[in-house]
């Protein structure tokens, strides 16, 4: 299992518009990933190409989170992932 | 040919097509399981295929929609196909559930939850319903309860619309708004009158009307009227040439004596103070700050605030612009000020009162304003809203003061503070009439029902009365505060930012009443400046005397247009 943490940049943190583009990218990558905040366990984590899921789990800007995966591509997956999640979508 | 008589609340006169909106979706039956023939395979896969329909509709709309629309669509159909949506139903599926009642209660579940979390994620609870009814609609092969979507210019029709239909509804395409409920000072004929769209409410049986049938429909007069005839399609014709002759306002209020009157506008926003600035508005009358709260969670910073009372005051250079603090509360629920569980919330802690029980959110408000107006030309007012005491517009003026603003105001919305606008204005410099509250309180009838349409009514005879003691009381203040002075100042400045002062009728009843500026929908200026200058200010204190003294506000309404006749040969 590969993981990653990433810190929210965005102002409004992962809800709205920053979410959504989040999850369309997460869901483009045809591998399942999931994200938790910082120090939850991997069984907590939601689903990440889910908008609904990722508003749920109410991080706000500045939160740290984990993303992981699993497969060959996973790592690069992750980083790509955690590049969108560390890049302020509202400036 | 079959007549409905409504409430006219956007003038215009058209005639089109009829697009009905469909009526609300029942819910499947609970419990509602899958029929003997139905695997759960063939179940799941019409659920997705129905909702990866929902989702390419919703997809196409967005593509075709602009600014904010856009965005809410975009968001919407992403949640069509939303695995957290997806996968509950499926589960509920699996268990043996109908793909119809699965999807119903895997939404109605998402919605609750997002409702827990509050604040934003509360209002996209709303939009998970939606997606959750096109999907059922979808299943059925029935047409979704939303807006209908047409190549061609149409009139909807509808029960009733809620503000977030507003959001998708497009003004290139729909020329018109009938509703068989609503009042006519709901949030949807607020927005009808800033698109501009001629629009009646509480028209009683529209709902009979024959899709694609064609209507003529007068925003002024509030009828309805099937099959036209030559009389209503030369009507619309006439409309549409006045039109343009009416959609301009050279910057200039007055009456056609020369008494000046000024015309300013009411934005939410900084496009909207852009388009009142390019409409010639003499400044902002009324700027509503919630914009810079609602959908918030917790209260915008200082430098965030600052930013967007700049983008307002920047559209009108040397220009005055009364901004109003924060009025949440009621039908517009903040998390961090307001309690939602109060029982009676249009008389619980709102406007103002929300400085007592959450302290320091209206004097940073403040501070914000005050640097805003530092860095920017504008001549900046600021006024409370909901204040009902003398004493509580000193505790305002005392907090303006100490932010550093000059020009502390109050609005007049609770009858206590029309009949007692003289002590009120011994601590402010201005009072301005919030019509829409004050109908409300006065008649004791809230403003978004439709059955009550009849009490709120501005030109109820009691409100006319209230008007008329504010701006006495401002008379009488002034001239007891001359102290031994030989002349008494001039009386400090009384305003009208309701929706009142969009009518153009009511408007010169409110000049003759003494009010000294109108604030107003920008589109609905040059209407209300072409009918002012028709009537000199003696002509205009003649009706509002008459207005006065009507028995009733259909009397009052009456017996004022009879005498201006310019309203039926402009169709407003």
């Amino acid at each position: 299992m590969s993981e990653r943490t990433a810190t929210i940049a965005s102002r409004v943190g992962l809800h709205a518009r920053p979410a959504s583009i989040f999850a369309e990218a997460a869901a483009e990558l045809g591998i399942e990933v999931s994200i938790s905040r910082q120090g939850e366990s991997a069984q907590e984590a939601l689903d990440a190409s889910s908008m609904l899921a990722l508003m749920s789990l109410g991080a706000e800007h500045g939160d740290v989170v984990v993303l992981r995966a699993d497969g060959p591509d996973a790592d690069d997956a992750l980083t790509a992932l955690a590049r969108i999640l560390e890049t302020d979508h509202d400036a | 040919m079959q007549s409905f008589v409504g409430v006219g609340v956007t003038p215009g006169r058209v005639v089109g097509p009829v697009l009905i909106m469909p009526p609300v979706l029942n819910a499947p039956p609970a419990g509602e399981q899958l029929a003997g023939t139905t695997s759960a395979a063939d179940a799941v896969a019409s659920l997705k295929y129905a909702a990866a329909q929902v989702k390419t509709e919703l997809d196409a709309r967005a593509s075709r929609a602009s600014g904010d629309g856009k965005a809410v669509l975009s968001a919407t159909a992403l949640m069509a196909t939303d695995p957290t949506l997806i996968k509950a139903a499926v589960k509920l599926i699996n268990e043996g559930s109908s793909a119809q009642r699965a999807i119903w209660d895997a939404g109605n579940n998402v919605a609750a939850m997002l409702a827990d979390l509050g604040g934003y994620m509360a209002e996209r609870a709303h939009d998970v319903l939606d997606v959750r009814s096109r999907i059922v609609a979808e299943l059925r092969g029935v047409q979704p309860p939303v807006i209908p979507d047409s190549d061609v210019p149409f009139i909807l029709v509808a029960e009733d619309l809620a503000p977030a239909d507003t959001a998708t509804l497009d003004p290139a395409k729909v020329i018109a708004l009938v509703t068989a409920s609503g009042g006519p000072q709901s949030h949807t004929a607020i927005i009808a009158r800033n698109l501009g769209l001629p629009a009646v409410v509480a028209a009683t049986g529209v709902l009979a009307l024959t899709e694609h049938e064609l209507v003529f429909v007068d925003g002024g007069t509030g009828r309805v009227t099937s099959h036209p005839g030559t009389a209503e399609l030369a009507a619309a014709k006439k409309w549409q040439e006045q039109a343009s002759a009416l959609g301009t306002f050279d910057g200039v209020g007055r009456l056609a004596d020369g008494t000046l009157l000024d015309l300013l506008a009411n934005v939410g926003g900084t496009a909207d103070a852009a388009a009142a600035a390019g409409a010639n508005a003499q400044g902002v009358g009324l700027l509503r700050t919630e914009f810079c709260f609602l959908g918030r969670d917790t209260e915008p910073g200082h430098d965030e605030q600052v930013a967007a009372y700049k983008g307002v005051l920047d559209a009108f250079p040397g220009k005055k612009v009364v901004i109003r603090t924060l009025d949440a509360g009621a039908d517009k629920p903040l998390p961090f000020l307001t309690d939602s569980t109060e029982p009676n919330p249009a008389l619980g802690v709102r406007g103002y009162r929300t400085d007592t029980t959450s302290p320091g959110v209206l004097a940073r408000q403040l501070a914000a304003i005050a640097d805003a107006a530092t860095q920017s030309n504008a001549i900046v007012w600021v006024m409370a809203p909901m204040i009902a005491t003398a004493q509580e517009a000193a505790t305002f003026a005392a907090l303006c003061a100490a932010a550093g603003l000059s020009t502390p105001g109050v609005m007049v919305e609770i009858p206590s503070a029309a009949l007692t606008s003289r002590h009120l204005l011994d601590h402010v410099e201005f009072a301005s009439l919030g019509t829409n509250d004050l109908t409300q309180y006065t008649m004791a009838a809230d403003r978004q029902l439709g059955a009550l349409a009849s009490l709120n009514d501005p030109w109820q005879p009691a409100v006319l009365a209230l008007v008329q003691a504010t701006v006495e009381g401002a008379a009488a203040q002034a001239k007891h505060s001359g102290g031994s002075a030989k002349e008494a100042p001039a009386a400090k400045p009384v305003s009208v930012c309701g929706e009142a002062a969009a009518d153009p009728a009511l408007a010169v009843v409110l000049a003759g009443l003494g009010v000294s500026s109108l604030s107003m929908a920008a589109r609905a200026i040059p209407a209300v400046s072409c009918v002012l200058r028709s009537v000199t200010s003696q002509e205009a204190r003649q009706l509002a005397h008459q207005a006065l003294g009507a028995k009733s506000a259909l009397a009052a309404r009456a017996l004022v247009r009879e005498a201006l006749p310019i309203l039926t040969e402009l169709g407003l």
